[in-house]
């Protein structure tokens, strides 16, 4: 019994530090939400506990009771109804308590238009186009399925959906947010501590609803800065001939129908922007880790990773696939 | 433990049907009445919710012409006095005044729902046009849907109430049936307004 | 000589079920298969219906076991995306469309009209036609589903998704179609059930003495006249959409996707109370008649009942916090979905005080009774954790609402039911389920239930979203999901159980008798199971527990036994005010049925299917309401 505890304990504690956690808050927004959260617990399991032990108490006594069918002693009836009474206001108050609570709290959530970092997020099916926005139209950056946060500071993000009903959600930073078709929603981040969290989409968008997720990293206002100016630049140059081989591929194939990467030919908007591909950790909206191993799995069949993703899968020569799987990962 | 039972009445003398809240298929027609009415409310709903979606509304280079749709709503009115004729003659059961004007309310029909054709050829915008088009369409097609079948319902009626002696049963339906003509008319009113009216008032 | 005792005059019954044969003849039906299609007893109408139902509910079981077996380890490769996403959206649809509020309306066909003392239910052809509506609905849903063109959007399908652009093909339309059927069947049954609640009731029986689940049916029934319409714009609007390219749900062209999502939640959110409110009604019966004392604060409960029928209309926003609404309104909707949490506190109450002042007996229904209040009390409660919006905000469309709602639902609707099987099962047969098995089914179904959903709660405030057919190996969800998939298996073996225990106790279950439970309501005043004619004499009531008088049961005479009668009273005071003959035994209900369905499945194909299946409908609608010449039910023998 006590093994079994400590092994919950554990786990609980595994989770609670887990990246997708309304119950781990690391953002102004999410703490305040926690908050809501334990004023619940205290007064929803004492209200718990207190109906089942008067469930408790009845069932004992009415098993001592002597009455017979249909007796019905009027003096403990009129007891009765003052409790009921009572009890009305009870549950009255507590309801009070909670309504006011929690709309104080969510007067809290309400953007307050003075953000120093703004985004715009684009869901589509299934993965997260971000821009970077900014009044200098050259500082503004697009990039795909990763954000990144400055610290301590609030961060405004509208969210917009290009096909059908999504929803943004990274619980460790705040609630979540539906991204509806032809209708523009907003919210805000305050992040209050560093590290990598996970977000994922909340609104049954289609096949790959399970794989439509996204990763936020909170960094310090250095890390910050100096990740943005490198997100403005153009993809680096190939250095080598294989990498040579893999732009080109790119460029003169079906990958240039739907990506982009800015320093080369491909400029769509259909699929995720590449340009940095290699500073990201995670491919396919967070389906698959950023690596050779399943970079090349991906490539060479999207569909049988994530069934039913935008992404056709289509021959590829293994010379071509090498080099295609070196050029992007140098995407840094 | 199968209880006696003791005799202390006897209900052999009670009419056996009655008229308005009496008659249990009044609280039928009722039940449809509320049912309707509600989608009927659920409509306007939605035509009014839509309505911010749009620049200027109606967004149509006009809105549904007044001379169909304000015919139709007169003789709509007009025919509300056959119905309460007839729901009274049915009340003091009225043989000959029934089947009378039961073929008053049959040609009603017929008339209403020939304007009712001419009125979708000149509502000015069709179904699949956009938002707008789509609900004066739903609005449009769901009271047709009703005042066809209480025309229809009256056929049979009809027939009815000329092949056979009226007993007081039928007497009941003929109520029932103008109980339902009256709604027919009466939320009618409503969305003509809606129609008709409301997109002229903003504009 | 002795004088021979004087006998009561023939066709003087001494017990409800002693009716002359004359009143068997004229109640009776058809032998043999016509009989069972041509049936207007609302006694065959509502077993059928319950066993409906309760098919549905099993193949709805099933589903929910192939998702928590595929969902039992994280990247399970039991089932893809696309055949995982139709048995999500097919298990709710199954369990919210064809069992939850079927069943419902099905167990009040079969006791209102014997609990309010009369010998059948209003529009006894409409019910027959019920019936055959709901099952073709329910038929071509499930045939779609096992030919792959099943339902793949959830059970509230929301727009764009639905549309015909990210759903091409049939699977939205047969769903859009399915709910006009279930809508047209529910709509049809309320309307029966409100005549017959205010116009049927046994003389005596005023609305002040008139039972609590005759109140919960009454007040469902005005909810499902309301709400229903709601649904019924929304497929309809749906279905245009996608078929005659209107474009109610689409932003491009004026429309909204928040349209759908209004229309819906109007209906949806009624829905569950819809399914829940008679729950409440059989709870109360069971609560009073193994209690031995009427149920504490009359008054109150009824009240109750009637404000959260009125509020249940004013909450539907707060499923839609998350979508952008102004917070204003959203906060409006928080105190609204809080404020309907008392109208349940004071039931809850208020049964407690009964079982604890009466002698309770604790038999199978009443232990479902109890595990309704350890469960629902507990749904309840993460209810008004979800009624604040910041915190809606986090556990909206995770697995905390998946258990919000199955604590809710089970708990408050499915427990409730199970106890009101077990107590009407000796009226419904006349035997009795076998109690030792009773116990089993209760404990497995309570502990297995808990141990599915209570860690659904945890999984869905670490993130674990709704309607993901896997999840990745590393989130830490792995334990509590294995957990869930157990607890699914125990739920599937106590159905196993209970439905053992309805076999053997049909087949050998010892004989119920008129009142096994000693109960106090009319139902239990005549046969087990009744005569077609109900009750051979109409009951007066004298109180609100009739049956705990020592006296014998007084009853009027009077309506006829050579054609079929029944008594109508007023609505408040139930004093009897005339006869009205009701119709015999007919196959148009059926043929209607099958005629409403060729329109509306030809018309998931083409419109022109409205135009032209409306025909054979007008056809078949005519010949039903046209008076035949020996069925005089349909006219007055008595003109004035």
């Amino acid at each position: 019994m006590i093994g079994a505890l400590q092994t919950a304990a554990r786990l609980h504690a595994a989770a609670l530090a887990d990246v997708q956690s309304a119950l781990d808050p690391a953002a102004d927004q999410a703490q305040a939400i926690d908050g809501i959260w334990h004023l619940m617990l205290w007064v929803c399991v004492p209200m718990y506990l207190l109906v089942m032990a008067a469930l408790a108490f009845v069932v004992w006594r009415a098993r001592r009771q002597r009455r017979e069918r249909g007796d019905v002693a009027t003096a403990s009836e009129g007891s009765l109804y003052n409790g009921l009474g009572i009890w009305v206001v009870v549950v009255m108050l507590g309801l009070t308590v909670l309504t006011t609570a929690s709309y104080l709290v969510d007067r809290k959530l309400i953007p307050a238009q003075d953000a120093q970092v703004k985004i715009r997020i684009t869901a589509k099916q299934w993965w997260w186009q971000v821009e970077y926005l900014n009044d200098d139209p050259s500082q503004q950056f697009m990039t795909a399925n990763e954000l990144h946060l400055p610290l301590a500071q609030k961060t405004h993000v509208e969210l917009r959906s290009d096909d059908v009903i999504h929803s943004f959600w990274v619980p460790n930073l705040s609630g979540k947010r539906d991204m509806i078709p032809g209708r523009v929603n907003q919210i805000e981040l305050t992040p209050r501590r560093a590290g990598k969290y996970r977000g994922t989409c909340a609104e049954f968008c289609g096949l790959q609803h399970a794989k439509m997720s996204l990763l936020v990293y909170v960094d310090e206002e250095k890390n910050f800065a100096s990740w943005r100016s490198a997100q403005l630049g153009a993809a680096p140059s190939p250095g080598s001939e294989v990498l040579e081989h893999g732009k080109r591929y790119f460029e003169t194939t079906t990958c240039a129908m739907c990506h982009t990467i800015n320093g080369t030919t491909a400029h769509s908007l259909a699929g995720p922007d590449l340009t940095h591909l290699a500073s990201r950790s995670t491919i396919a909206a967070g389906a698959l880790p950023l690596n050779a191993g399943s970079l090349a799995a991906w490539l060479s069949d999207p569909q049988r990773q994530k069934p039913g993703t935008n992404m056709p899968t289509i021959d590829i020569e293994p010379d071509d696939l090498n080099a295609l799987v070196a050029y992007l990962l140098s995407l840094k | 433990m199968t209880r006696r039972i003791a005799i202390v009445g006897d209900v052999s003398e009670l009419a056996d049907y009655g008229y308005g809240p009496q008659a249990l298929g009044w609280w039928g027609v009722l039940g449809f009445v509320l049912i309707e009415g509600m989608a009927f409310v659920l409509a306007i709903g939605a035509y009014l919710y839509l309505m911010p979606f749009e620049a200027h509304w109606p967004p149509a280079l006009r809105p549904p012409d007044l001379r169909y749709g304000t015919l139709f709503t007169i003789v709509m009115l007009a025919s509300v006095v056959p119905n309460q004729l007839i729901k009274h003659a049915a009340l003091r059961e009225d043989e000959p005044a029934v089947r009378r004007l039961i073929l008053i309310m049959i040609a009603f029909g017929v008339a209403l729902l020939i304007v009712r054709g001419f009125e979708f050829t000149a509502l000015n915008t069709r179904w699949d046009l956009n938002a707008y088009g789509s609900i004066v369409w739903a609005i449009m097609v769901l009271h047709t849907i009703h005042l066809a079948t209480d025309f229809y319902d009256t056929c049979p009626l009809a027939v009815l109430v000329h092949v056979r002696g009226i007993d007081g049963r039928h007497f009941s339906d003929v109520e029932d049936n103008a109980v339902y003509w009256n709604f027919v008319a009466f939320s009618w009113l409503v969305l003509y307004v809606l129609i008709y009216w409301l997109p002229r008032w903003l504009s | 000589m002795a004088t021979r005792k004087p006998q009561p005059a023939p066709d003087v019954p001494q017990h409800f079920s002693d009716g002359s044969d004359e009143l068997a003849r004229t109640w009776a039906d058809a032998p043999g298969f016509w009989g069972w299609l041509t049936t207007v007893d609302h006694k065959r109408i509502g077993r059928r219906y319950i066993c409906t139902g309760m098919v549905f509910f099993v193949l709805a079981g099933i589903l929910a076991l192939a998702m928590r077996t595929q969902l039992a380890r994280p990247e399970n490769g039991l089932m893809g995306p696309d055949r995982y996403n139709q048995l999500f959206s097919m298990h709710g649809t199954t369990m919210m469309f064809l069992f939850a509020v079927p069943i419902m309306e099905a167990v009040a066909v079969y006791v209102v009209p014997l609990m309010c003392g009369t010998r059948n239910i209003a529009f006894p052809r409409l019910n027959a036609f019920s019936y055959w509506v709901y099952l073709f609905g329910g038929v071509m849903i499930w045939i779609a589903f096992a030919m792959n063109v099943g339902p793949e959007t959830g059970w509230f399908s929301y727009v764009p998704l639905a549309n015909s652009d990210y759903s091409p093909g049939k699977r939205t339309d047969f769903w859009a179609q399915m709910i006009t059927f279930t809508e047209v069947a529910a709509l049809a049954v309320a309307v029966e059930l409100v005549a017959t609640i205010l116009k049927t009731r046994a003389p005596g029986m005023t609305l002040a003495r008139m039972p609590l689940f005759l109140w919960s049916m009454l007040i469902t029934s005005f909810m499902v006249i309301f709400a229903m319409p709601s649904v019924m714009l929304a497929s309809t609007f749906l279905i245009t959409d996608r078929l005659v390219g209107t474009h109610f749900y689409n932003p491009a062209d004026g429309g909204d996707a928040l349209l759908w999502q209004h229309l819906f939640w109007f209906f949806g959110h009624p829905e569950v109370y819809i399914i829940f409110v008679p729950a409440l009604g059989m709870i109360s019966s069971i609560v009073e008649t193994f209690s031995r004392r009427a149920v504490f604060a009359h008054t109150a409960m009824v009240l109750a009942l009637v404000t959260t029928g009125f509020f249940a209309f004013g909450l539907w926003v707060h499923h839609m916090f998350a979508t952008g609404l102004p917070a204003l309104g959203n906060s409006f909707y928080t105190a609204a979905s809080m404020v309907i949490a008392i109208p349940s506190a004071v039931q809850v109450f208020s049964w407690l005080a009964t079982i604890g002042t009466g002698k309770p007996k604790f038999a199978t229904p009443l232990l479902f009774v109890l595990g309704f209040f350890a469960i629902f009390v507990l749904g309840g409660l993460t209810g008004v954790m979800l009624a604040s919006v910041p915190l809606d905000l986090q556990v909206h469309d995770t697995y905390f609402v998946v258990a919000h709602f199955h604590y809710v639902l089970i708990g408050g609707a499915v427990f409730p039911l199970f106890g009101a099987f077990y107590y009407w099962f000796p009226k419904f047969t006349g035997r009795r389920l076998s109690e030792t098995a009773g116990k089993w089914n209760f404990w497995l179904f309570f502990i297995g239930f808990n141990v599915t959903f209570f860690p659904m709660h945890y999984l869905g405030l670490i993130g674990m979203p709704r309607r993901v057919y896997t999840y990745p190996v590393d989130m830490g969800w792995d334990l509590w999901n294995l957990i869930a998939t157990i607890g699914a298996y125990l739920i599937a073996i106590s159905a196993l159980v209970f439905v053992v225990n309805v076999v053997r106790a049909l087949r050998s279950g010892e004989p119920a008798g008129d009142n096994p439970w000693d109960a106090p309501s009319l139902e239990w005043a005549t046969a087990s199971p009744p005569p077609a004619y109900n009750f051979a004499a109409i009951p007066r009531v004298d109180s609100a527990t009739p049956l705990w008088s020592d006296n014998d049961l007084p009853a009027l005479s009077g309506l006829r036994s050579d054609r079929r009668e029944i008594l109508l009273t007023t609505a408040t005071d139930a004093d009897p005010q005339i006869t009205w003959g009701l119709p015999k035994p007919s196959s148009w209900p059926l043929w209607s049925a099958i005629a409403l369905t060729v329109l509306f499945i030809w018309s998931i194909f083409s419109p022109w299917g409205v135009v032209w299946g409306a025909i054979p409908l007008a056809v078949a609608l005519t010949i039903w309401f046209w008076p035949s010449p020996d069925d005089r039910g349909l006219i007055s023998e008595k003109s004035r």
